[in-house]
């Protein structure tokens, strides 16, 4: 039987191999173009992308404020209310039966239908906020209440041997413990907020509202701009993987003293 | 005879699962002494120890105390360390008296001294992954220490450790013992380690804790390699470990 390998981790390398493979992709994807000769309303080169980028940035830069600004508002409150809930089940099992069932009713159903019918109630900004929400708010909800459920049990008894208040052992005991599912659902819950907000800006957008990133790929998808819808593609994702990456930073931050996960094993 | 500090009468724990722990459980803890559960898993003497730590009710019985329950001071050392992992080793002691509403300042005294008595003075500011498996336990009993309890309660604190971690521990805690002149009640399945420690072990049957020997060890005997290795200590051994097989009707266990 082989021993497990250390997993080994080293920043230069960890950042470095995916730059390498993204340049080869998109070496690979330039040659391409030129070499089949592929004409930009088909597959757009990416340097062309670039052009795009820089000619269109007032709007689509303008476009990516209110996408990212919309998506972060969303993630803030779904913190605030997941954590709160989350609290608030912790309590009560009765708080548990009686809301968790809604919780979940909002999460499988997919935000692309709800969308329309908040549009309907709320102005087009408001509307996508709300849609950003609901998809962050249940995998902050989820992981903190696991967090806040899964406390070792002789802590537990340790804290009652010394007849802690139900606030100490929130603040002493449940609170730390509950950090790294928290941070989890944070992860989760950045990504989706920002899906969110594009699913909802999509909707909007169709209905003649909205400045945010998609309704900039639905405009320019009508006007056949194909390299603008690519350019526009390209800031939404950079938009995720910086999100993804700031909570990680955050998630390492706070944990990397006393967790596994947040800690290399090259100590 | 003094009263005793705490008297457990006619004791039955029967758990949700229907399996009885214990059955009319009787015992008298003496004040001063070291007193040793003896008996194989599963035989009830942790639940006696949770029953003593107010951490689970009787069903049928009752345990009294000498003193009006409000002055009881217990402390409690688990199987494991259980250390809060994100706190250091001076956060993870003082949380007892942090609890108890002393602020850091007030308490920094008492856990250094506490610190220095368990031979962790130098690791205060170390998290619990940073320490091997006994420095960890060291850890555990000084939080269980820190508030100077009249009565420490054990569970099997030692079972996860090497034995020359174990022999070491087992030494400091005799000494431990001695300077803060605590009653001790400890559950151990190592007959080697109850005859050692203890002055009076009682040896239960393998289901519902009925006392099958009660075996009183003098506390003037040095408890040293001396004993570790005398006559008197297999002779102690023997005798536990025949109440042992008795308990189990001879069966291997």
């Amino acid at each position: 039987m082989s021993a497990a390998r250390p997993r080994e981790t080293s920043p230069l390398r960890d950042t470095l191999l995916p730059l390498t493979v993204l340049m080869g992709a998109l070496a690979a994807w330039e040659a391409a173009v030129h070499i089949w000769d592929i004409p930009s309303y088909v597959l757009p080169a990416p340097s062309l992308i670039g052009e795009t980028l820089v000619k269109d940035r007032e709007i689509l830069f303008a476009s990516l404020l209110v996408t990212l600004t919309t998506a972060l508002e969303a993630l803030a409150l779904a913190t605030i209310g997941g954590v709160a809930l989350a609290l608030l089940i912790s309590r009560s099992r009765w708080m548990e039966r009686a809301l968790m069932p809604f919780a979940i009713v909002l999460q499988v159903t997919p935000i692309i239908a709800i969308a329309p019918l908040l549009l309907v109630y709320l102005a087009p900004g408001e509307a996508v906020l709300v849609c950003a929400f609901l998809v962050a708010f249940f995998p902050i909800l989820a992981n903190t209440s696991l967090g806040l459920a899964s406390v070792d049990r002789a802590l537990v008894e340790l804290f009652d041997l010394y007849r802690a208040s139900p606030w100490q052992k929130l603040v002493y005991l449940r609170a730390p413990a509950a950090l790294p599912q928290f941070f989890a659902g944070l992860r989760i819950g950045g990504g989706l907020a920002l899906i969110g907000a594009i699913a909802a800006e999509l909707a909007a957008g169709a209905a003649g509202q909205g400045a945010g990133l998609a309704f900039r790929i639905s405009e320019a998808g009508y006007r056949l701009d194909i390299p603008r819808m690519f350019a526009a593609l390209a800031l939404v994702s950079v938009a995720g993987v910086v999100i993804y990456a700031a909570l990680t930073a955050l998630s390492r931050l706070a944990l990397s003293r006393w967790h596994e996960s947040a800690r290399g094993l090259d100590e | 005879m003094a009263q005793p500090l705490v008297s457990l009468r006619g004791i039955g724990k029967v758990f949700a699962n229907g399996v009885a722990a214990l059955e009319n459980f009787d015992f008298d803890l003496r004040e001063g002494e070291f007193l040793t559960l003896l008996g194989p898993s599963g035989c009830g003497k942790s639940t006696a120890l949770r029953l003593i730590a107010g951490l689970a009710t009787p069903n049928v019985g009752a345990i009294d105390w000498r003193e009006a329950s409000a002055a009881h001071n217990i402390g409690f050392v688990f199987q494991e360390a259980t250390l809060l992992p994100w706190a250091d080793v001076f956060a993870n002691v003082y949380l007892p008296l942090r609890l108890a509403g002393k602020t850091r300042e007030a308490a920094a005294p008492l856990v250094r001294e506490t610190l220095a008595l368990v031979g962790l003075r130098e690791f205060e500011t170390a998290l619990p992954r940073q320490l091997s498996g006994g420095m960890k336990m060291r850890a555990a009993i000084a939080r269980a220490l820190v508030t100077r309890p009249t009565l420490l309660l054990m569970d099997e604190p030692f079972a996860a450790l090497d034995e020359v971690t174990r022999f070491r521990l087992g030494d400091d805690l005799l000494a431990m013992k001695q300077s803060l002149d605590t009653t001790i009640v400890f559950v151990t399945h190592s007959i080697y380690e109850s005859v050692y420690l203890s002055t009076r072990i009682l040896a239960l049957s393998a289901r519902g804790g009925t006392i099958v020997d009660t075996i009183d060890i003098d506390p003037a005997i040095a408890r040293d390699e001396e004993f570790r290795t005398s006559p008197q200590f297999a002779q102690l051994c023997r005798r536990a470990s025949a109440a042992l097989r008795g308990a189990y009707g001879e069966a291997s266990p």
